[in-house]
């Protein structure tokens, strides 16, 4: 078990793509930490160069206290689940979880011990005989962890491995995942691009974007005070409001409305200032009165999230979102007002959180 | 929408007698399906089944090319077959053959071909178009040209080979005969097992080759634990068709006809030269068929293999 520390990592792939691009990241020993990011901004390229499947075009891969840049992947002593899961589908269970140590020479005997107590420990104890082609999605996912398992490896990395399992399956695997890492307490590096999936399991999660990271922190803290507009725009069941405004004095000029600063602004933008304001549709209170400070238009959309409802309102040209409770949602066409909490909006300034 | 929904039903009840009768997808009728097929099964008849016929019927008689046994051949029952297995120059080309397919097929083409591959395996460009290049014209090559090519290759006086090496007057074709037509079979085929494992070696999941090099897998490890095992159906398909070819190939006629003193007469020379040179119809008709009984042993070996531990 070991922190991992990327110094300035770079990845340019044959045919000119920078995947990585001057990458600095330092995970702690025993954290759990997601990799969240839109498709194809490097989150694979992140983690398969850490696992030396990949060679780095520049910058360093640190892990405990060895630089591991230029070592092949088998003498990197990381453990990695595959999306596919890579399981050999012509040995059976107890030869696949086994399989690493085979290589490194343990015993027979002492090998098949190992995968019967890490299979038992992930309930595979029944399936031990069987080959990975007999066996169910779930099911497969844990013989990839248990070989992940077997071996003790100083991090593990997992690339997107829920992603083939069905929503309650892997809302199960969530948990049980989460549980398993505590209890191992080896650090993980988690690919994922369900924002959920990062948002519950991670201890630190980093958002990315072309080759860089956008935002490092806990998931309250990206979720709550997301550091640019990227992050801001990606992070959420539904996307944040994002509008154009303009400081005015202690209020904000927005959408034609007038907004108070909110708290973690105060003074901090100069009058005139083109700002964009930023506030989730969780945190905006609905009502169909006029309000001080309230956006004010017309309900043009009502959609159903089940327990709430998500308003859509425009105020003039633009779109403003809000999520009301069940019972209350109001008919299209109606005029509402909907108040932004003033303790969880948010204003950027070129891009940047104030 | 209950109107755009019911006419189905009907249209299926009105088809549903005319296609009873043909049990065929196409709905077409044992007729009109067997007039389809006539002309490839006339075919298949005239130029495969009857000759095949013919051949077993000729080994019972003592037919000959010239003389009185070709105008009335007499039949004479098992005679070929007992003289055709009691001839030492028969199991002299049996075990040249084994030695011929054991050599230039499976060892040879297979394993040459697989390592070519195996090589090119990542690589793009130059080098891998002009190594394949280079395999396959061996193997599109007329016959005659290639045998011409050889032969001014090994040349005792005059061949490229010996002023290469720098040893003029040694007969590769006279001293070392057997070595000669496998290589020279070798290069000609390997193109075929190149081509068959390179597409076989595109369908091995990269992520199971990764992860057995995660575990810290050797190359030998990774082909044995990962590639292997997913190509063992390509490798005995491969291997079942290079041996069959290459026992029945008659190339290294070309190169040696069977000479020095039979030293590698293989069975398809030795039956060219049972029937057609020395003009014993029948007992090369007989010789040919135990050629067949022994590729039908060869293939079915092969296929149990390939069905076994599925
Ligand atoms: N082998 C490769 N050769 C060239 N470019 C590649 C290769 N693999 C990935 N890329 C490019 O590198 C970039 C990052 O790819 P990567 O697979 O890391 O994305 P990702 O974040 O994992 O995406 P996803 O969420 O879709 O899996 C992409 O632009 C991709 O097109
Ligand atoms: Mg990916």
């Amino acid at each position: 078990m070991a922190a991992i520390e990327l110094r300035g990592l770079t990845k340019v792939y044959p045919g000119g793509v920078k995947a990585l691009d001057a990458l600095d990241l330092a995970i702690p020993d025993g954290e759990f930490f997601a990799l969240l990011g839109p498709s194809g901004c490097g989150k694979t390229t992140l983690l398969r160069t850490i696992a030396g499947l990949e060679t780095a075009t520049g910058g360093a891969v640190v892990i405990g206290d060895r630089d591991v840049t230029g070592l092949q992947p088998g003498a990197r002593d990381v453990a990695m689940v595959f999306q596919d899961y890579a399981l050999f589908p012509h040995m059976d269970v107890t030869d696949n979880i086994a399989y690493p140590l085979r290589i490194k020479k343990v015993a027979k005997a002492a090998r098949h011990e190992k995968a019967a107590e890490v299979g038992a420990r992930l309930g595979l104890d029944h399936l031990m005989d069987r080959r990975p082609g007999q066996l169910s999605g779930g099911q497969q996912q844990r013989v990839a962890l248990a070989r992940v398992m077997a071996t003790q490896a100083q991090a593990y990395l997992f690339d997107e491995p829920l992603s083939n399992l069905d929503a309650r399956l892997r809302l199960e695997a969530r948990t049980f995942l989460k549980k398993l890492q505590r209890e191992l307490g080896v650090t993980t590096v988690f690919v994922t691009h369900d924002q959920a999936e990062a948002l519950a399991m991670a201890d630190r999660m980093a958002v990315m974007e072309a080759g860089h990271i956008r935002q490092i922190g806990t998931p309250s803290e990206v979720f709550q005070r997301p550091a640019n507009t990227f992050v801001a725009s990606f992070i959420g069941s539904t996307p944040m409001n994002l509008l154009d405004g303009v400081a005015r004095g202690d209020t904000l000029e927005v959408a034609g409305c007038k907004i108070r600063v909110p708290v973690s602004a105060e003074g901090r933008v100069p009058d005139g200032t083109a700002i964009v304001y930023g506030v989730r549709p969780e945190y905006m209170t609905y009502s169909a009165e006029p309000a001080d400070g309230a956006f004010g238009g017309k309900v043009a959309i009502v959609e159903n999230l089940g327990a709430s409802h998500l308003v859509t309102l425009d105020v003039g040209d633009v779109i403003v979102q809000a999520v009301v409770p069940e019972g209350s949602e109001p008919a299209v066409g109606d005029d509402g007002y909907a108040l932004p909490r003033r303790d969880r909006a948010l204003v950027y300034r070129d891009g940047e959180l104030v | 929408m209950a109107q755009a929904i019911s006419p189905p039903p009907e249209v299926v009840r009105e088809d549903g007698p005319a296609r009873g009768d043909s049990t065929d997808a196409a709905g077409l009728g044992r007729v009109r399906a067997a007039v389809f097929v006539a002309p490839a099964l006339l075919l298949i008849a005239v130029f495969l089944v009857f000759p095949a016929l013919w051949v077993l019927y000729l080994g019972l008689t003592n037919y000959r090319l010239t003389g009185v046994a070709a105008a009335e051949p007499q039949f004479v029952g098992l005679d070929n077959f007992i003289a055709a297995v009691t001839t030492p120059a028969f199991w002299n080309s049996t075990w040249l053959t084994v030695e011929f397919v054991l050599g230039s097929a499976v060892i040879g083409q297979a394993v040459l071909g697989f390592t070519i591959a195996w090589l090119m395996r990542d690589r793009r460009g130059t080098l891998k178009r002009a190594v394949e290049g280079l395999v396959i014209l061996a193997w599109i090559l007329p016959s005659a040209i290639v045998a011409f090519l050889w032969v001014a290759l090994l040349d005792r006086d005059s061949g490229t080979l010996n002023a290469m090496l720098g040893i003029p007057g040694f007969a590769w074709l006279l001293d070392h005969p057997m070595l000669s037509i496998i290589i020279f079979n070798v290069w000609r085929g390997t193109a075929f097992s190149m081509m068959l494992y390179g597409a076989a070696l595109g369908n091995v999941p990269p992520s199971h080759l990764e992860s057995a090099r995660l575990a810290g897998a050797s190359s030998w490890q990774q082909l044995r634990d990962v590639v292997f095992p997913h190509i063992r159906g390509h490798i005995l398909t491969n291997l079942l068709l290079i041996s069959l070819w290459t026992f029945n190939d008659f190339g290294p006629f070309l190169l040696t006809a069977g000479g020095p003193d039979g030293r590698s007469e293989v069975l398809a020379v030795h039956v060219y030269k049972v029937a057609l040179q020395a003009g014993e119809l029948g007992h090369g008709a007989a010789v040919s068929t135990v050629i067949l009984l022994i590729n039908l042993v060869v293939a079915v070996f092969y296929l149990r293999l390939l069905r076994s531990k599925k």
